[in-house]
């Protein structure tokens, strides 16, 4: 064994494989090797650290040091002033980690110091494909502890008791569900766990998946001994592939080690596991739908009852848990229910990871006690909204979800609380707009996802998604009509009443909920046919104002010659023949072309 | 694995390899002068030798780092010793051996080795 004095960190997600950390990682341990350095320092690829933003990240320890943005040319820097002497690249740390004088570690940064981390708490700490990393920060003790000490109906009270709510979205209780499973007779019984993150913007169980695979692992071995299964499987999708082959080292590590397989510490309690691959489809996120496409079916949804408890893969009973509610139960195992329900809100213990994204200063992904207001999320943690504009609303859940405005941005989030809203907590996608976004044109996007991704299995699902979209798309180009806002509604009510399962039941919220915030953008482009926010372009004109200096570039680019002018003289555009492809706009040198 | 107790000690033993990312200034911390002053008087062997004794020894709570120029170059290579609760010691113009001798005396068991420190080179 050897220790090292100082451990650099690269962050392996799949934002910073995406921009080259992999080739980081090389460069490090090759300059390392070259300067003799490799028996001091070791180089450890680990999951997300959330910031990714800020990606490719490389931390360096003992001193914490967040080092932001990288690029290969920066590797030697780091290693021969900092690895070799021991002096902190100022120019490349953070800029959140530089404050007037001193230098903060990756834990003093504003968007780490307020975070609390339950689910993420390994995920770019430890390098996933180290079992011995894992185990060193408690890994597996949470399970021993239950098989060694607890009966499995102990394991299920200490989950009921914590309060811990399904993180895949509907927010279920988790104990209650482990009980049903548990209830449920029959001869064999299967573990499920679903990985299939579908949500656009969405990554935390993708994150989990990479930064810490085991966690998940011991998680569906404690479900195992709990409900009295010993077989388990993960239902990821195939375009996760660095999710998809960490697991897989995992699964083979854990069944080395004899953490996975038969008599697992020698306690009689055998358990195994296997990853299923799916292709993808937004739908199969759906329990049912993703029970049918493990038993090699089309991924579609049935009625319910019977509940997979009752009668899942295979007609068996199966417990089925979302990716990020597994990665809380190791936590809970060891550090009790007291611990668990201290955090959060009485109706919703625990934290919640949210995927920032859309207009924000630090996109990434965030753990936050339950019952945090959005506020501090969004200002706080997430840095606030770019280039100074305005905050308008915030999307959460998704295609599932709904839209929050301003006046509700000291709601503590929780389950309830967004449902009361009118949104959901969905997996926890989080969009932020500005001013510059139109609600009718985001309400568009979430139903085109919809309408590409719902199964064809129901009918006010397959054909009401397709006529909403429809209704909206003839709005944006500035064809709407009055009536349309009134059969927009009427039918999003209706497939959400009539649909089979929940992907049909919540596709109107988007409609919805941007209806009952925002239904005066919706009026000005039917009735005003302008898109207040500058967004929807058939509804805007280009003009040239006062900056043009008659450079003729704007008239010499316009293929449907609208554009007429003097050399020298102001320029004006002639709205009548203009087929508004924006040509002009980019030639211009003095950003004299405006939309209106 | 077979048991819990095995369990137990490889978590022992791992946590010794990564313990520098969790305990922030809880255990030990060694500091190396480790400035072109500093390498060019042999700061590098000293450091080596800290850590592979850190190593024999099995003191996965103590952090050895460096540092940049601490000032008096013409005592390098040096080294400062910093105990949670305690104060500051300045161990000057070390050696390797000089090194294993301090991580023995002082960092194990305790006892400041007067004769290496700055206030008995001054």
């Amino acid at each position: 064994m050897n220790i090292y004095r100082s451990h650099v960190l690269i962050c392996g997600g799949t934002g910073c494989t995406s921009s080259k950390s992999d080739k980081l990682q090389k460069e490090f341990q090759n300059l390392i090797q070259k300067k003799d350095l490799d028996k001091e320092v070791k180089v450890v690829r680990t999951g997300c650290f959330g910031l990714c933003e800020a990606g490719p990240i490389v931390i360096v320890y003992p001193e914490g040091s967040f080092y932001s943005q990288i690029k290969l040319e920066d590797v030697e820097e780091i290693v021969e002033e900092h690895l070799l002497k021991g002096v902190v690249v100022k120019r490349l740390l953070y800029k959140g980690a530089i404050s007037e004088e001193a230098i903060k570690s990756i834990y003093e940064v504003d968007f780490y110091k307020k975070q609390e981390r339950i689910a993420l708490k390994n995920c770019g700490v430890i390098s996933p494909e180290d079992i011995y990393e894992y185990i060193a920060f408690d890994g597996y003790m949470g399970l021993a502890k239950a098989l060694t000490e607890m009966s499995p109906e102990e394991v299920i009270k200490v989950v009921t008791e914590s309060g811990l709510r399904g993180r895949g979205g509907a927010g279920f209780p988790t104990g209650l569900k482990w009980n049903f499973a548990a209830k449920a007779t029959g001869n064999e019984k299967y573990v499920l766990c679903n990985a299939d993150e579908g949500d656009p913007g969405a990554f935390m169980d993708r994150s989990i998946l990479e930064g810490d695979p085991h966690s998940v692992i011991e998680a569906m071995s404690l479900a195992g001994y709990a409900i009295g299964s010993n077989q388990g499987y993960v239902y990821v999708r195939a375009e996760y592939p660095i999710a998809v082959q960490r697991l897989q080292i995992a699964i083979n590590q854990a069944r080395e080690k004899g953490l996975l397989g038969k008599n697992i510490l020698g306690t009689g309690f055998d358990f195994d596991m296997e990853i299923r691959l799916g292709a993808g489809a937004f739908v199969c996120g759906e329990e049912t739908a993703l029970i049918a496409s493990i038993e090699g079916e089309r991924g579609m949804p049935r009625n319910k009852p019977p509940f997979p408890a009752n009668k899942g893969l295979w007609q068996k009973p199966s417990l089925i848990n979302n990716v990020e509610t597994y990665a809380n139960i190791p936590q809970i195992m060891l550090k009790g229910v007291d611990w668990f329900k201290s955090i959060g809100t009485e109706k919703s213990s625990g934290t919640k990871v949210f995927a920032l994204g859309g207009k924000i200063e630090n996109t990434g992904l965030v753990e936050i006690p339950m019952g945090t207001p959005l506020r501090k999320v969004i200002y706080d943690i997430g840095g606030g909204i770019p280039n100074g504009k305005e905050f308008k609303a915030v999307q959460t859940g998704g295609p599932s979800g709904g839209c929050i405005t301003a006046d509700h941005l000291d709601t503590p989030i929780d389950f309830d609380s967004l449902v009361a809203l009118g949104s959901m907590m969905g997996s926890g996608g989080m969009i932020v707009m500005d001013e510059d976004n139109c609600m009718v044109d985001i309400a568009r996007f979430f139903l085109d996802f919809t309408v590409e991704e719902s199964c064809g299995k129901c009918n006010p699902c397959r054909e009401g998604t397709q006529r909403m979209l429809e209704i909206l798309e003839r709005i944006t180009e500035g064809k709407g009509e009055v009536e349309d806002i009134d059969k927009l509604e009427r039918l999003a009510k209706t497939i959400k009443d009539t649909s089979l399962c929940g992907l049909g039941q919540t596709a109107p919220n988007p409609v919805l909920s941007t209806l009952k915030y925002f239904r005066h953008e919706y009026e000005a482009h039917v009735i005003d046919k302008t898109c207040p926010a500058g967004q929807c372009k058939a509804l805007l004109d280009y003009f040239i104002t006062d900056k043009c200096k008659g450079c003729t570039k704007c008239a010499r680019v316009c293929p449907s010659s609208c554009i007429t002018g003097k050399v020298k003289e102001i320029h004006s555009i002639n709205n009548k023949l203009c087929i508004k492809c924006g040509a002009c706009m980019e030639a211009c040198p003095f950003d004299a072309i405006i939309l209106k | 694995m077979k048991s819990l107790e095995e369990l137990k000690k490889i978590r022992e033993e791992s946590l010794k390899k990564i313990n520098l990312r969790k305990d922030r200034g809880e255990g030990t911390r060694i500091v190396v002068g480790m400035a072109t002053c500093g390498i060019s008087a042999g700061a590098r062997p000293v450091l080596m030798s800290l850590l592979e004794e850190a190593d024999k020894r099995n003191l996965g709570d103590v952090q050895v780092t460096q540092t940049g120029c601490i000032g008096v170059c013409r005592l390098e290579p040096i080294f400062e010793v910093y105990k949670p609760g305690e104060e500051k010691v300045t161990y000057v113009n070390m050696t390797p051996e000089k090194a294993r001798k301090v991580m023995a005396e002082h960092i194990v068991n305790g006892n400041v080795v007067t004769e290496y420190t700055i206030g008995a080179a001054e």
